[in-house]
């Protein structure tokens, strides 16, 4: 029992993290309508600039919202400077850009900071803490902690600001948006930096323990798609919470069956993510359309 | 039409003459170029024919090359019988990432070709009984290699490498042109167009669009199978999610280019680490720099899409204007 | 000077000349009824009045004329546009769609949200409702209610009886009359002649992109080729 709770907690842990980043993912599919593949590559980006500026002597938290604050900037330039001039066209061309995207910043990183993982503490201590015969690792409870309490940070943001309420007009109707006086291609940029803001979260929380490197995140982005295809790829509660139960189930796989263990992990989300497209589309966790 | 056989001539004189002045290793190369050319046909199969984008042609290579270097290491097949086995085992894998397709239209190709991509290293890795795990399968010096790594018919190792890749990669051409030309062709380019009007003429969108996948896959199947035997070695580490996107980056690369795009494109895949490496104070020892250029080409390429498309379109209205 | 005015304007969409040189005026608190046949260019008046077509000709907004128009910006002029097929925010619920109504308002009053319920007691009954799940009556009030919640000068309504019961239409134009009441310049377009002309002061006929008749709505009312071709009798 003490080892499912421990799996338990270090499933959510992961899980919060593939939350964090398929909610950055169904918010840019519903603003902008767009898979951005390059999701992943913008959170260790955002980790990276993190660890920049507490290499340079920042106190993390100064660090860590200047890395917040930046993310946002520039993932609103990223979408009305590169994605923009393309909006119009088809969206296989769209998903390709940022494809490129990926690959652009995925190289970018490994030229200016090298392929060798580099230590990042984060706000966390890596200790354990034992309740009642298990061990949990502090730093794993503190990321599920903040993986909830920012994806309701956002929840609010979504559903009780002028600027959520903003977001959602212009990702349900543009044309009725626009008639109502909203500016969709702010809203759209908006967009888009919200998501990278959430990725960089979700990128400082990642890097303490898969260490900072380039490719840190690209099976992460694995996960955080299927997570957000069992929310229907337009449910952002669906995708946190798919997120979470698709970071147990792993973390539980991997344990529990040895047949599968851990390298097999990538292999298991992509069942889901197979079994979910052939079998519930809308996604089990999705939002039910009238 | 005879301007165009005449090029082709002319073409497939080139490509036969080619090797001849060149060392060993940069045959092996330019045959390397032929597996990627091979594979950029799947891709273009499904980017321009079909619709669909391929984030996972390196993965569908992984299975054709792990197929052919099983069956010649460890159950004495020779290594030519392979091919069209690792066509057909990766050709299955392509079906299986292409069912989601049918329920849903849209990008789930994409997203299942690109988890094919990222957890082919790994199962491959796990299980390493069939596979040899990290360190790989080696094909060199075993008996069923043909030539024994030694050369073929007074042919060197090299030209013989070149020769296979390049008459199987002609071939996958001439094939996929006549598939596409046929009435199979125009279904698929119906249901790539407007699927409710492919529907509504009769086309039958599903057994159509996994047939496509299927043969996509199968050439990128092929691909591998032949980099495997050029190589003469596999390992996990050959088939990262990086060179399936260097494959799409060929493929669009190739949109410019019309019939020789996809050379063009395998040319990019093979070479460009080079070309990056001409650029002074870039150490391309390194992966990084190498892969932000092809994705700086990529993102560049797609930019100017539709200004190309645009243009071309506009040079072709005014061909067709008729004077009042 | 009038509210709104439009001089020789003309738009198309590709190679159709929808609009073929229209002008009129519309005074401020005035209601004007927009009668046509399918075709005749009324839908497209509206949309280039809120620069959703590419005009030629000039539209002028208290004397000044507005060269490069779009929605969002005669939205905070105090043009309030409800197209045709009466789009709502699916997935939305019935009160924030009202608040989004009230995006070019600094926040949304409560007192506004009042007015709208009290015009619309099934919206109140439905306010965490999504729009998705609203009968076509319900959704016609819904973008009704948004456009009340923008509080604008000049309300341009396109084809608000489309597939409506009759019962419901008259509720509409009831609504519309009491807007009107209070300030708000109204422009309809509409297909039924009869409750338009009813309700409106003044009237325009559009044939082919042009304006043919133009004057009283009573005066029209009782005009005679206009009873034949569209009222019927």
């Amino acid at each position: 029992m003490t080892g499912f709770l421990e799996h338990l907690v270090s499933g959510l842990a992961s899980g919060g993290i593939y939350g964090l980043l398929a909610l950055a993912i169904v918010l840019v599919r519903r603003t902008t309508g767009v898979i951005n593949f390059a999701q992943g590559e913008m959170a260790t980006l955002a980790a990276f600039g993190c660890w920049t500026l507490v290499d340079h002597g920042w106190a993390f938290w100064p660090a860590f919202g200047a890395t917040i604050a930046l993310s946002f900037a520039g993932g609103a330039a990223l979408q009305v400077v590169v994605l923009r001039p393309v909006e119009r066209g088809p969206l296989a061309g769209i998903l390709v850009l940022t494809v490129g995207l990926m690959l652009s910043l995925n190289g970018l990183m490994a030229w200016i900071w090298g392929g060798a993982p580099k230590r990042f503490d984060g706000p966390f201590s890596a200790s354990l803490v034992t309740v009642g015969g298990a061990a949990f690792s502090k730093r794993d409870i503190g990321v599920v902690v903040a993986s909830l309490a920012v994806a309701a940070l956002v929840g609010l943001l979504l559903t009780r600001t002028k600027l959520g309420l903003g977001l959602r007009a212009a990702s349900a109707s543009p044309a009725e948006a626009r008639l109502a006086g909203v500016r969709v291609g702010a809203m759209r940029a908006a967009g888009w930096g919200l998501a990278a803001a959430l990725g960089a979260v979700a990128g400082v929380l990642a890097a303490p323990s898969l260490g900072l490197e380039p490719n840190m995140l690209q099976t992460a982005l694995l996960y955080a798609l299927a997570a957000a295809v069992l929310g229907g790829l337009d449910s952002p509660a669906g995708a946190l919470v798919g997120g979470l139960l698709l970071g147990v189930l792993l973390d539980l796989v991997g344990s529990y069956v040895h047949w599968v263990g851990g390298e097999l992990r990538p292999a298991t989300a992509l069942a889901v993510l197979l079994a979910v497209l052939l079998v519930r589309p809308a996604g089990p966790l999705g939002v039910r359309r009238a | 039409m005879r301007q165009k056989l005449a090029w082709l001539a002319l073409a497939a004189i080139v490509l036969a003459a080619l090797p001849l002045p060149l060392s060993e290793p940069h045959t092996v190369e330019l045959a390397t170029v032929g597996a990627y050319f091979i594979a950029i046909l799947g891709v273009d199969l499904l980017g321009r024919h079909a619709g669909e984008v391929s984030l996972g042609h390196g993965g569908f290579m992984a299975v054709g090359a792990y197929t052919t270097a099983t069956l010649t290491a460890d159950h004495g097949v020779r290594d030519l019988w392979t091919i069209p086995a690792a066509a057909a085992v990766a050709g299955g894998v392509g079906l299986l990432a292409g069912l989601p397709g049918l329920r849903v239209s849209g990008l789930s190709f994409a997203l299942a070709s690109f988890g094919i991509a990222v957890a082919a290293p790994t199962t491959l890795r796990r299980f390493d009984h069939l596979t040899g795990g990290s360190r790989g399968i080696a094909l060199f010096g075993k008996s069923t290699q043909t030539g024994h790594g030694l050369g073929v018919l007074g042919l060197t190792n090299g030209q013989w490498l070149y020769a296979l890749t390049w008459t199987v990669g002609v071939a996958c051409f001439l094939v996929l042109w006549a598939i596409l030309a046929s009435s199979f062709g125009r279904s698929l380019h119906a249901v790539r167009d407007s699927e409710l009007a492919a529907a509504a003429a009769g086309v039958n969108r599903p057994a159509v669009k996994l047939a496509a996948f299927g043969i996509s896959a199968a050439l990128a199947g092929i691909a591998g199978s032949l980099l495997a035997i050029d190589v003469a070695y596999v390992s996990p580490h050959t088939f990262p999610i990086q060179l399936s996107l260097y494959l799409l980056v060929g493929s669009v690369a190739g949109l410019y280019g019309s019939i020789w795009g996809a050379v063009l494109g395998a040319l990019l895949v093979q070479y460009l680490s080079r070309l990056v490496g001409l650029v002074p104070h870039v150490d391309t020892s390194r992966a990084g720099p190498t892969t932000f250029f092809f994705g700086a080409t990529l993102v560049a390429l797609m930019l100017a899409l539709p200004l190309v498309l645009r243009s071309a379109d506009a040079i072709a209205r005014r061909g067709h204007a008729r004077p009042h | 000077m009038p509210l709104l005015e439009l001089r020789d304007v003309e738009a198309g969409y590709g190679g159709i000349r929808a609009l073929d040189g229209v002008s009129l005026s519309v005074e401020e608190g005035d209601f004007v009824a927009i009668l046509g046949a399918n075709g005749a260019g009324k839908s497209t008046m509206l949309r280039a009045i809120c620069g959703m077509v590419r005009t030629r000709g000039d539209v002028l907004l208290d004397g000044t004329k507005i060269f490069h128009r779009t929605p969002e910006g005669m939205a905070r002029k105090g043009v309030t546009h409800v197209p045709e097929g009466r789009g709502t925010f699916t997935t939305l619920t019935v009160l924030d769609n009202l608040r989004v109504g009230s995006w070019v308002q600094r926040g949304t009053s409560t007192r506004d949200l009042a007015r709208v319920f009290e015009l619309f007691p099934s919206l109140y009954e439905r306010r965490n409702v999504r729009a998705a799940m609203l009968s076509g009556g319900e959704q016609q009030m819904l973008a009704l209610g948004r456009a009340l919640m923008a509080r604008p000068r000049l309300l341009l309504v396109d084809e608000p009886s489309l597939g409506l019961a009759p019962l419901v239409l008259r509720e509409i134009f009831a609504v519309l009359r009491r807007m009107n009441e209070s300030g708000t310049a109204i422009v309809v377009v509409e297909q039924t002649a009869q409750l338009a002309l009813a309700a409106a002061r003044h009237a325009f006929v559009l044939e082919r992109g042009r304006v043919v008749l133009g004057g009283d709505a009573a005066g029209l009312r009782l005009d005679e080729p206009v009873r034949r071709t569209y009222l019927g009798y």
